[in-house]
């Protein structure tokens, strides 16, 4: 649809744009200042911006959103990143004493990339995607979704479209922002299953008994592993992908008896009659089906990522600058039938801002007249409304109301309990 | 702490509040007056407790019947008081006093806070594993460790997952025993490695998983504070009653300290060479050789080993004799020998200056104290020497290679002496050294001992009963352990005699 139109050479131009008529700074500022209840939240936060050229330049901090605003219009970043609150107004940590400059906070992030997956996916490989295997996102947003809420207890979740090929998670929760290095990076391994790099065959391995979290993450997998897999990765379809699947099981054992492949429906049996298995009864060999479900769909983490208080990670509303494509929020309750290749190029949503402006835009246009600044950012709330960004703004808006909602829910909680009235 | 400054007396009847629990986290420091002697008392008496603990950690599993037995009578012996008994106040004041006391000697350095966090953590783990189950829930409260333990129903409900979830967890263990709700951030061992139920943000954790908990909270305090006292030590160090205690504390040994002469002139210089390549431990050995090939030494090379070839018997004269025929080869003259370095090994044996008679170094003093640094061939080959470098010399000296991987699996676990125990085993082709390596001269007697198929032990043990009459002095062969230490108390300061 839209990809077709995107140049990567028009960036320079349509950046400029963008950062001045459709980002939305408010709802993004809304989101960072958390509230306000932390002083200085938004202050000593770190972005970090890569300009035209591979520029790239850290610890840029700003006091207000206009300043956010003025700075991005003026620079326009072809990146941005987002990274910790510190101890200090980032812009100014030369001029702090030397290791008193901390990173404090962040949100706790995931980074879910699908090169990762090279191993497993028959489709595509490196950067590619495609409706084929853009299925494990949707497994590796549910399976972590759900860990996150009801394993750990986090309530306000980002998910983020990467822009190419992967999908980000950003936990926002007060907790969560609190986290320390170890934490981070035992939860990064709690959600972890599939283990181990080009040396290692068989990458998942399930030994009795299996944890709650593993048989919830099965469950998903099971949903979805007649199309994704079968059908769709074609994983028995030929004699080649056979043997990869078997070469997993190989160290565990010899002979394969059958699994069913009937006719024109295809339906599977994994419960493998490997006798030698049997026999042996050796540890780990009775899950090998569950095993291999998991080691071709579970979610691959990259710990690194999750684990650093100051990790930079790819900013919401950013631009992909390969694909063009607008690193925008998913909608959980819309994800089985999100598909990457519909979101909003930049070049897209650019062009859908010149077209002839519908009658509610003329009378807004009045009201203008009267506030410069005002119609300043009535403008631009109108002008990505017209766009198809508008309903990925709205998702992030959600977002950001039910975060609100929980504020005032603490703050009124903490007042009861100070008996303040 | 404040010390030594402000001091409340206590009131009786306070008494049970101040401790009301056997255990405590060691929260807040004492705040009465006691004598130096008690003083003393009580830091020497918790540092041989601790010294059992981390001997008894590393030559016994954890847990077993032998380890539980041994160190329960440690513990009692602590505790034991030789008139008529002693009150549970009493041993509650002395195990938060003591604590106190060691903190202060523990806190200077990296080295020495690892070491005092580990014994004390072990220690407590012990101690709050032997408590009644009521007990620890008990412990909890009282330290707002706000651990709530799940309703039955809960537990019920969630039965299934609990048991798929952690580890030795049956039905009727979930039933019977308590179940704790602790925030997750509370619990990253067991969260990471998905030992543990999850739920809301919330680990369910089995009765007997508590302790984890509770050491990892233990862990940070004792690591917070310690890092505070050392911040507060000059001051503390300033008082020059404490101060040369303090620092003999902190490099003490609890054992027999070799530093009355036994076999003076048995040994003849001739026979160290191959006495280095039998008998002495690595450390000795590697100076030796180094001596040896560049006919000098450095300070703290020459104290390690010339206080050890004290130890083994060598005589003053013998001693300026191997010295000076040493740096003699090299770049000193014999009349520089004599002007500087004569002097140090007389100093070395108590005929200079304050004529304190030198003991030999530990293996704790040559494991924690004055660490090599370029051109230093002292200190312990196993915590100081660079693995690789290690792994060398020992192939060089012929040991194998299964029994070098065994010496370095010890080294990374950061057992220096049972490595060198285990050098010993596999140098004298002894599955098991019978002893708990302590000292080089320990591991030069026992060695000598063996290659002589026993014969040198009466010997050894009629000089013993001659210098018995002399307080300072406590001799008994081989075995260093704190029985023997403990009628050492005697005199409080021979036994600082360290330097």
């Amino acid at each position: 649809m839209s990809t077709s139109d995107y140049d990567p050479a028009c960036l320079p131009d349509l950046l400029p744009l963008y950062y001045r008529r459709l980002f939305p700074f408010s709802q993004y500022y809304r989101w960072l200042s958390y509230g306000g209840v932390s002083k200085n939240y938004f202050q000593n936060r770190e972005f970090s911006f890569t300009l035209k050229d591979d520029i790239y330049v850290r610890y840029q901090s700003f006091t207000t959103q206009n300043e956010l605003e003025k700075e991005m219009q003026k620079m326009v970043p072809y990146k941005i990143d987002i990274g910790a609150v510190y101890s200090h107004r980032p812009s100014q940590h030369n001029a702090v004493k030397s290791g008193t400059f901390q990173a404090l906070e962040k949100e706790l992030v995931f980074d879910i990339d699908m090169t990762d997956y090279d191993d497993v996916r028959r489709c595509c490989s490196a950067a590619d995607i495609c409706s084929k295997c853009w299925t494990l996102m949707t497994i590796a947003i549910r399976i972590l979704d759900r860990a996150l809420r009801e394993d750990f207890g986090f309530h306000h979740l980002l998910w983020v479209y990467s822009g190419r090929r992967g999908v980000h998670c950003w936990v926002c929760d007060d907790a969560a922002r609190k986290l320390s290095v170890a934490a981070r990076s035992a939860v990064a391994e709690y959600l972890s299953l599939v283990k181990g790099g080009e040396e290692t065959v068989r990458k998942v391995v399930l030994s009795d008994p299996i944890h709650p979290f593993i048989n919830h993450s099965l469950s998903v997998v099971e949903r979805y592993f007649q199309q994704y897999a079968i059908v769709d990765q074609d994983i028995l379809g030929s004699k080649e992908s056979v043997d990869k699947v078997l070469a997993v099981l190989s160290p565990l054992c010899r002979q394969m008896k059958s699994f069913t492949r009937e006719g024109s429906s295809v339906s599977y049996d994994l419960h493998f009659s490997c006798v030698s298995v049997k026999s042996n009864s050796k540890k780990g060999g009775q899950y090998f089906d569950k095993e291999i479900m998991l080691q071709y769909c579970y979610p691959r983490l990259d710990v690194n990522v999750s684990k650093g208080v100051n990790h930079l990670l790819k900013s919401p509303f950013s631009v992909h600058p390969k694909t063009g494509r607008i690193s925008v929020p998913i909608d959980l309750k819309e994800l089985d039938t999100f598909d990457p290749f519909e979101v909003p190029t930049i070049s897209l949503i650019c062009e859908e801002l010149e077209k002839p402006r519908a009658e509610e835009a003329e009378e807004d246009d009045m009201k203008d007249k009267e506030n410069e600044q005002e119609a300043g950012e009535r403008r631009r709330i109108r002008d990505y409304k017209r766009t198809s960004l508008a309903k990925y703004v709205k998702v992030f808006d959600r977002f950001l109301e039910a975060m609100a909602r929980s504020r005032k829910g603490e703050m009124l909680k903490k007042s009861d309990l100070q008996k303040d009235f | 702490m404040q010390f030594p400054g402000r001091r409340k007396k206590l009131i009786g009847s306070s008494q049970n509040d101040l401790y009301d629990h056997c255990l405590q986290f060691y929260g807040q420091p004492p705040l009465e007056n006691i004598s130096l002697t008690e003083f003393e008392t009580f830091a020497v008496e918790r540092l041989k407790l601790l010294k059992t603990v981390e001997n008894l950690g590393v030559s016994c599993v954890k847990n077993s019947e032998q380890y539980t037995k041994k160190l329960d009578a440690e513990i009692s012996k602590f505790f034991f008081n030789k008139e008529d008994g002693i009150s549970e106040y009493e041993k509650r004041r002395k195990d938060h006093i003591s604590h106190f006391i060691l903190r202060l000697a523990y806190c200077q350095t990296e080295d020495l806070r690892r070491w005092f966090i580990q014994q004390e953590m072990d220690l407590f783990r012990y101690r709050f594993n032997d408590l009644h189950s009521k007990h620890k829930t008990d412990f909890l409260h009282k330290n707002n460790l706000k651990y709530e333990t799940v309703s039955a129903e809960e537990k019920k409900s969630l039965q299934d997952k609990l048991i798929a979830s952690s580890y030795g967890l049956s039905g009727t263990k979930v039933e019977e025993h308590d179940v704790y709700k602790v925030p997750f951030q509370d619990a990253l061992d067991l969260v990471r490695t998905r030992k543990v139920y999850l739920l809301a943000g919330n680990a369910y954790i089995p009765h007997h998983e508590i302790v984890t908990i509770v050491l990892n909270d233990f862990r940070t305090r004792l690591s917070k504070a310690l890092a505070m006292t050392a911040r507060s030590l000059p001051a503390v160090q300033s008082d020059e009653r404490l101060q040369p205690l303090l620092s003999h504390l902190s490099h003490a040994y609890v054992g027999q300290d070799y530093s009355i002469q036994k076999n003076i002139g048995k040994i003849s210089l001739e026979q160290i060479d191959a006495l280095s390549g039998k008998s002495f431990p690595l450390c000795m050995r590697h100076l030796h050789k180094a001596l040896r090939e560049n006919h000098h030494l450095r300070h703290g090379g020459r104290m390690q080993y010339g206080l050890f070839l004290k130890g083994i018997g060598l005589s003053l004269e013998q001693a300026l004799q191997f010295w000076r025929s040493e740096f003699v080869k090299g770049k000193v003259d014999a009349d520089k020998f004599d002007k500087a370095y004569a002097y140090s090994v007389r100093h070395m044996f108590g005929k200079e200056g304050k004529r304190t008679d030198y003991t030999p170094y530990s293996c704790m003093k040559v494991i924690l104290s004055n660490p090599p640094s370029q051109g230093d061939y002292h200190g312990c080959p196993f915590r100081h020497s660079d693995p690789e470098l290690l792994k060398q010399k020992l192939q060089n000296y012929k040991v194998s290679p299964s029994g070098t991987n065994q010496i370095l699996e010890l080294v990374k676990g950061m057992h220096y002496q049972l490595a060198c125990q285990k050098y010993f085993e596999l140098t004298h082709n002894v599955e098991d050294a019978g002893f708990s390596l302590n000292h080089p001269n320990q591991y030069f007697t026992e060695s000598q001992k063996l290659l002589s198929g026993g014969r040198d032990i009466k010997k050894e043990v009629d000089m013993s009963q001659r210098s018995q009459e002399n307080p300072a002095s406590v001799t008994r062969p081989s075995q260093a352990n704190s029985k023997q230490a403990h009628e050492e108390m005697g005199d409080l300061d021979s036994f600082f005699q360290d330097e």
